[in-house]
């Protein structure tokens, strides 16, 4: 029993940061349809924010430098998303393979760049002394670093809900990402909701390479470490689809962790992959999928 | 509004479809654009929105030219498009498919959305609904009430009754001379010559990417050129 349950909340906290990692592609990846390799430099970027403030400016205040983090990471990695938008992604739209081998030479530079920057070597983030100790519950561990994470994804996905259906903004994005000729001719300005969509979609990577640096070091190779899985969370939820894409990373990651448990790392990922493959033979529209009157799903 | 193409020419690439049409839809006037499939009515109307790039010729609202400005300014120059296949953003309710209208640029006006919904007053009990999942008929009267949330000067619908219930078509043909009577110039692009001819006062036929007829629709000599307007 405990051990069902530990593994249990292993699976809840791997999914919560597969989660958040998944949430920014849910925006460029399921809503506008780019497949943008450099996501997980996104994520990387934001991971090295609170590393970079607890070793200069706020070096004696480490953990407020954790919480300035978070919105600090979260415009840092927007702003690279919105250059990559801009400078390039807008000239390919359309153009899916063009796109995967542009943002995986981005993704090579960025990683380049952040090796020139910080060393191959890996890098520790303090963690604050608000967030040290843990509880036992049921004689399971809940470390205080894994609740706060889970809190940041929980708070995270209701902003990201409250933006989508509730504001203007979300409304149009959604509409852009739906029908994007019949937006533009009814007004929409479209691509300024681009830029915004890929901005958003960025800044949650930064926001989630925050709290992955909050769970272990963090180098050059943080944000791909988890992209693959979160494209895989992104695809098995439903493209552009927030519910899906909750269940999905609850679904993939408590499966990684009980297989991982009862067997290896390894074995882990594979069972994973197998279940993914074998799961889109009988829902190739993910786990969330709507059907209108039309043929097109 | 005032609507002028002057010798407009589009192409798909190096096959033109549209071989210099001119078109005067005048101030307040009803203009109906009929043909067969495939003569360039559609095309036209894309060139005329910017989704297509013109390759050579002049667009002009009220004397103001707008062929360099991007789709979304000509529609907000004061076009109203309801484009070919009852279009509708799916997964929005039908409020929200007319609120993203509303507020497409900061906060719009309530009231445009309730002048919209009194033209198609059956919308109202279909608000909470996705777009996606409403009939043809309902789904082509959103798309026309949510062209109307910007209260356009120029209203252009491209085949309004294609794919809709005689009834429905009867209600749009109401809320279409209705919105004409109230002042706004329109043009239709239509298939069913009986529906256009009750609702237009000048016609203009395309047929080979070229308006080939055109003049007021109450001296119209149909049986003259139905080879022309066949379906």
């Amino acid at each position: 029993m405990e051990t069902t349950l530990s593994n249990l909340y292993i699976g809840v906290t791997l999914a919560s940061i597969l989660l958040l990692v998944g949430l920014g592609l849910t925006f460029t990846f399921g809503q506008m349809g780019v497949i943008n390799m450099a996501h997980g430099e996104f994520i990387m970027a934001g991971a090295y924010v609170p590393y970079v403030l607890q070793t200069s400016v706020l070096s004696g205040a480490r953990g407020g430098a954790v919480l300035v983090a978070f919105p600090l990471a979260f415009l840092v990695a927007g702003v690279m998303g919105l250059v990559l938008e801009r400078v390039l992604l807008r000239r390919m739209y359309g153009r899916p393979l063009d796109t995967l081998l542009v943002t995986f030479g981005v993704s090579l530079m960025l990683q380049q760049a952040a090796k020139d920057l910080f060393s191959a070597n890996n890098k520790d983030v303090v963690t604050p002394t608000y967030l040290r100790g843990q509880w036992d519950l049921f004689g399971v561990t809940l470390t205080h670093t894994r609740l706060f994470v889970l809190l940041v994804v929980v708070l995270t996905m209701v902003g990201v809900w409250v933006f989508m259906s509730r504001l203007a903004a979300g409304r149009r994005m959604r509409a852009v990402m739906q029908n994007r000729e019949l937006a533009a001719v009814s007004g929409l300005p479209t691509s300024r909701v681009d830029a915004t969509t890929f901005f958003l979609g960025s800044g949650l990577a930064g926001i989630a390479g925050v709290a992955v640096s909050l769970i272990g070091p963090i180098g050059t190779a943080t944000g791909t470490a988890y992209i693959l899985s979160a494209f895989l969370v992104v695809i098995v939820g439903g493209l552009g689809k927030l519910r899906g894409v909750v269940l999905a990373a609850l679904l993939l990651g408590t499966l990684n962790a009980f297989v991982e448990h009862a067997t290896s790392s390894t074995l882990g990922r594979a069972a994973v992959f197998a279940f993914v493959i074998l799961f889109l033979q009988f829902r190739p529209n993910g786990i969330v999928s709507f059907r209108t009157r039309g043929l097109a799903v | 509004m005032r609507l002028e193409l002057e010798d407009v020419r589009i192409a798909y690439g190096r096959a033109e479809v549209v071989f210099g049409v001119s078109l005067d839809v005048a101030h307040h006037s009803f203009t109906c654009l009929m043909g067969r499939n495939g003569v360039g009515k559609t095309t036209l109307l894309n060139g005329l929105m910017g989704v297509l790039p013109l390759k050579a010729g002049a667009i002009r609202l009220d004397g103001r030219d707008i062929t360099r400005l991007s789709t979304p300014q000509r529609a907000r120059a004061g076009i109203g498009y309801v484009p070919q296949g009852h279009q509708v953003f799916p997964y929005l309710t039908a409020r929200e498919n007319l609120a993203v209208v509303r507020d497409r640029a900061g906060r719009g006006d309530q009231s445009a959305v309730d002048d919209a919904l009194d033209v198609f007053p059956a919308l109202r009990k279909l608000l909470g609904r996705p777009a996606g999942l409403l009939s043809g008929g309902q789904a082509q009267q959103l798309a026309i009430a949510r062209a109307l949330v910007t209260r356009p000067q120029l209203l252009v619908l491209d085949e309004p009754t294609e794919g809709i219930q005689p009834s429905i078509i009867l209600e749009i043909e109401d809320a279409i001379s209705a919105l004409h009577s109230s002042g706004m110039t329109i043009l239709l692009v239509e298939q069913y010559v009986e529906f256009a001819l009750r609702l237009a006062q000048r016609y203009a036929v395309m047929d080979g990417g070229l308006i080939v007829h055109s003049g007021d629709t109450a001296s119209i000599d149909v049986a003259g050129f139905s080879d022309l307007l066949a379906v």
